[in-house]
């Protein structure tokens, strides 16, 4: 054990909460600044759904206020800066951060009986690397031409010769990349190196599982999306054609390059980090999803080795899958029977995880409060989600899907009533021992039920009209094309749940600032739940346990014949009196 | 109160490991991701071409191979740097570190000299899609040069202050940059039979 401890002076206010090494106060940042960017990139889509259910119509009240909406109505490019940093700044400036960089940061060293993680400075570097990202990427609305238009996925050549604010959307990137980098070196290291004795990696919480596996995602997915980056830098600013084919012709003109460059290359790239992307984003919400389902149906989770073993499959298979997303590149059958087979392949540990899920409930003592009913919901949610996967998976099937609001449909099920709801459930799952409080029941309940109902309206009718072959990323929502008009009319319905939801939201946030200092006081143990981060003060201190905790029994003992109070947590070792049955087995020790 | 972390000096007995050795070897393994997109891109590229310039005519071969023999030699001292310190000796350390760093700026002038040249030749990373690869391989491996040698020369100077407190740890931290340092110098020794020879 490292003994040298720093003498400590008192540390100051920027010490202590904005400079701050401690991984709760970054788990913290991570998780306000990016609920704060949800909220932004939530902001920008409901200003697309204006466009998109009145199409050129004045946006009411504060159209105005845009330089790039002259009399209030939505230009084309505007609409694309939308649609591209809607994407963006939801997926890499809000869910990954708060999963990973909040949660994560948060809870994981608490759940493995650690004092921090294993690099603290780094840590905190990581989060004010995202922080500039962050700024980089919401400083691109102000440049000339406006922010990136190209999409998140910033194809070439379109990303190539577009305006200014696609350099500033790679250099925010490349901010972006650096930051998780940093965090996944941190996870990983954490993980191995700072369990509390006894708690071996075959008694973590699943949670940690999870996390653990999407931090070697993020470290050995990210680096090729930088090297494109790289790529689509110099392409833009030193006038190299890595992703531009010769003799390309823009607006009728043949453009200045030299030529002989791949846009498939970029593609490629793009979508080697971005696949394991999405499993980024689902696999903390499936963690937390875990721990809320074992903790409020009193029981073990069904199938934890199913579990583990599954998320390390997904893992490594994710790397194998990406090009699932260019099925009509032209790339040949080869690779489309290829991929095709390894996305088939890859959703069999996906549904083992859902069926034990699922499975768990089963026998259950079910609890239903707040956490629970984001959990519950996740499950039937996911499993559209999934479900809707696999005809995209299917190249045949493809075909007549791709680049239309069917995968749009598809993906936000995923994410949305999928990864939210995990998130949503973490929130207030952990609230109480952030803080030292509950949120209110009351709220959170009406919070969940107008979320479910509104975000079922919004991406259910998009599967319909992707099936309609009503086409993705258009300005005018489909209604130049024939083949789309029977389904314009739903456009009104998503874009009235879309704000329908955002009214669902002012609860959680009025529940969030209100329950600091009215919220019921919530014990060390506030949901009588066995992991270890339960066994700290709420909330905890500076180091996190008063003396070193231990794990005795595995995470999950819900339920546990003979343990007092109907559950044994992790950290309480097994009473000194020999009061065990005959044939009983040994009490449980804390291993190596 | 700061609470120290456990382990990262001292090893773990079941993993055998300090948390700082952990952290580099991943660094690392995601490093080997990003140079081995930018190989990749460039098999591809160059496989995708109708044609492609023979690359040892344009590029200046004797000078890489200089700097190949730097390179390598620098990852010497970096290692007797260490093993200076392994032996407690912090005046060898100095010296051999400071090899060290020489030999990369050596390197970096090398490179100077080498871009210069070609610009004035009118050859830029616009000119043709294999110049493109050049710059952008050499010039993201150059930025790593810097780094390490930016680190190494903490280490000399105002790092160096840890030896007093804690010589282990400061004997574990030139170690972990000598991991770096190592690696720079092999994706350098795959960089010049790739960009160079073939």
């Amino acid at each position: 054990m490292d003994e040298r401890h720093h003498a400590h002076p008192e540390l100051g206010f920027w010490r202590k909460y904005v400079f701050s090494t401690d991984h709760k106060v970054i788990g913290i940042q991570y998780g306000v600044t990016g609920l704060c960017f949800l909220f932004f990139g939530f902001c920008l889509m409901m200003m697309m759904r204006w466009q998109l259910a009145f199409p050129e119509k004045p946006l009411p009240l504060i159209g105005g206020l845009f330089a790039a909406m002259p009399g209030g109505v939505m230009t084309p490019e505007f609409y694309n800066s939308l649609g591209a940093m809607h994407g963006t700044i939801m997926v890499f400036l809000g869910v990954v951060p708060l999963a990973v960089g909040g949660f994560g940061n948060y809870v994981v060293p608490l759940q493995i009986g650690a004092p921090d993680m294993a690099f603290p400075r780094l840590n905190m570097a990581s989060y004010w690397a995202f922080f500039l990202g962050g700024v980089t990427m919401l400083a691109s609305f102000f440049v000339p031409g406006g922010a990136a238009q190209s999409g998140w996925t910033s194809y070439p050549p379109l990303a190539d010769i577009a305006s200014t604010g696609q350099t500033w959307w790679l250099v925010g990137m490349v901010f972006l990349i650096t930051s998780s980098l940093l965090g996944a070196i941190n996870f990983i290291t954490t993980i191995i190196q700072l369990r509390a004795p006894g708690m071996t990696f075959w008694r973590m919480p699943f949670f940690v599982w999870a996390q653990f596996v999407t931090a070697f995602l993020l470290l050995l997915a990210f680096p090729p999306l930088e090297g494109a980056a790289a790529m689509q830098l110099m392409d833009r600013v030193a006038g190299t054609s890595f992703f531009l084919p010769e003799g390309l012709v823009v607006s009728g003109q043949v453009i200045e390059a030299t030529g002989g460059g791949s846009p498939i290359l970029w593609q490629h790239l793009f979508w080697f980090l971005a696949h394991p992307e999405v499993y980024v984003l689902i696999l903390p919400a499936l963690g937390i999803i875990a721990e809320v389902i074992a903790n409020n149906t009193r029981k073990p989770l069904w199938g934890y080795r199913s579990l583990v073993w599954s998320v390390l499959g997904i893992g490594f298979l994710s790397f194998i899958v990406w090009a699932h997303h260019m099925f009509l590149t032209g790339m040949g059958t080869a690779m489309n029977a290829f991929f095709q087979t390894t996305t088939m392949i890859i959703s069999i540990p996906s549904v083992i995880i859902l069926t034990a899920l699922i499975l768990s409930l089963w026998g259950g003592s079910i609890r239903f409060n707040t956490p629970m009913l984001f959990a519950l919901a996740f499950l039937p949610m996911f499993g559209i989600g999934g479900l809707t996967g696999l005809p995209l998976g299917l190249s045949a099937a493809d075909i007549h899907l791709h680049d239309t609001y069917y995968v749009i449909g598809h993906f936000h099920y995923v994410v949305a009533p999928g990864t939210l709801f995990g998130l949503m459930a973490g929130i207030y799952y952990w609230y109480p021992k952030a803080t030292g409080r509950h949120l209110n029941e009351t709220l959170g309940k009406i919070h969940f039920w107008i979320s479910l109902a509104c975000m079922n309206g919004v991406f259910l009718p998009m599967l319909y009209q992707g099936m309609a072959g009503m086409q993705r990323r258009l300005w005018d929502g489909g209604a130049s094309y024939e083949h789309a008009q029977g389904v314009l009319d739903l456009h009104k319905l998503i874009s009235f749940s879309a704000w329908g939801l955002a009214i669902g939201q002012l609860p959680f946030i009025v529940n969030f600032f209100l329950s600091l200092r009215r919220g019921k006081v919530a014990s060390s143990n506030a949901w009588d739940a066995t992991t270890l981060e339960w066994a700290a003060p709420s909330p905890p201190p500076h180091g996190n346990f008063p003396t070193e905790p231990a794990a005795y029994r595995g995470p999950y003992e819900y339920s546990a014949p003979g343990a007092a109070g109907g559950f044994a947590p992790q950290w309480q070792p097994e009473p000194e009196t020999p009061s065990a049955a005959p044939g009983a087995e040994p009490a449980a020790q804390p291993a190596g | 109160m700061s609470t120290a972390i456990p382990y990262t000096v001292e090893i773990r007995p079941d993993t055998g490991l300090n948390n700082v050795k952990i952290g580099i070897w991943l660094f690392l393994a995601s490093e080997v991701m990003l140079f081995g997109a930018l190989f990749a891109s460039y098999i591809l590229l160059r496989i995708g071409a109708p044609t492609w310039p023979e690359q040892s005519s344009i590029l200046n071969v004797p000078l890489a191979t200089l700097n190949t023999v730097v390179l390598i030699t620098s990852s010497v001292t970096m290692v007797m740097a260490w093993a200076s310190l392994v032996r407690g000796q912090l005046g060898r350390f100095r010296l051999y570190m400071g090899g060290t760093v020489l030999l990369g700026l050596v390197f970096l002038v090398v490179k100077y000299f080498e871009y210069t040249a070609k610009f004035h030749h009118d050859l830029f990373p616009s000119t043709s899609t294999f110049l493109a690869i050049y710059f952008t391989l050499t010039g993201l491996h150059g930025l790593h040069v810097l780094g390490g040698m930016a680190v190494n020369a903490w280490y000399i100077g105002p790092g160096s202050k840890l030896w007093r407190i804690d010589r282990q740890q400061f004997t574990n931290r030139v170690e972990t940059a000598g991991l770096f340092w190592h690696f720079v110098d092999l994706v350098w020794i795959f960089l010049f039979p790739v960009l160079y020879l073939l």
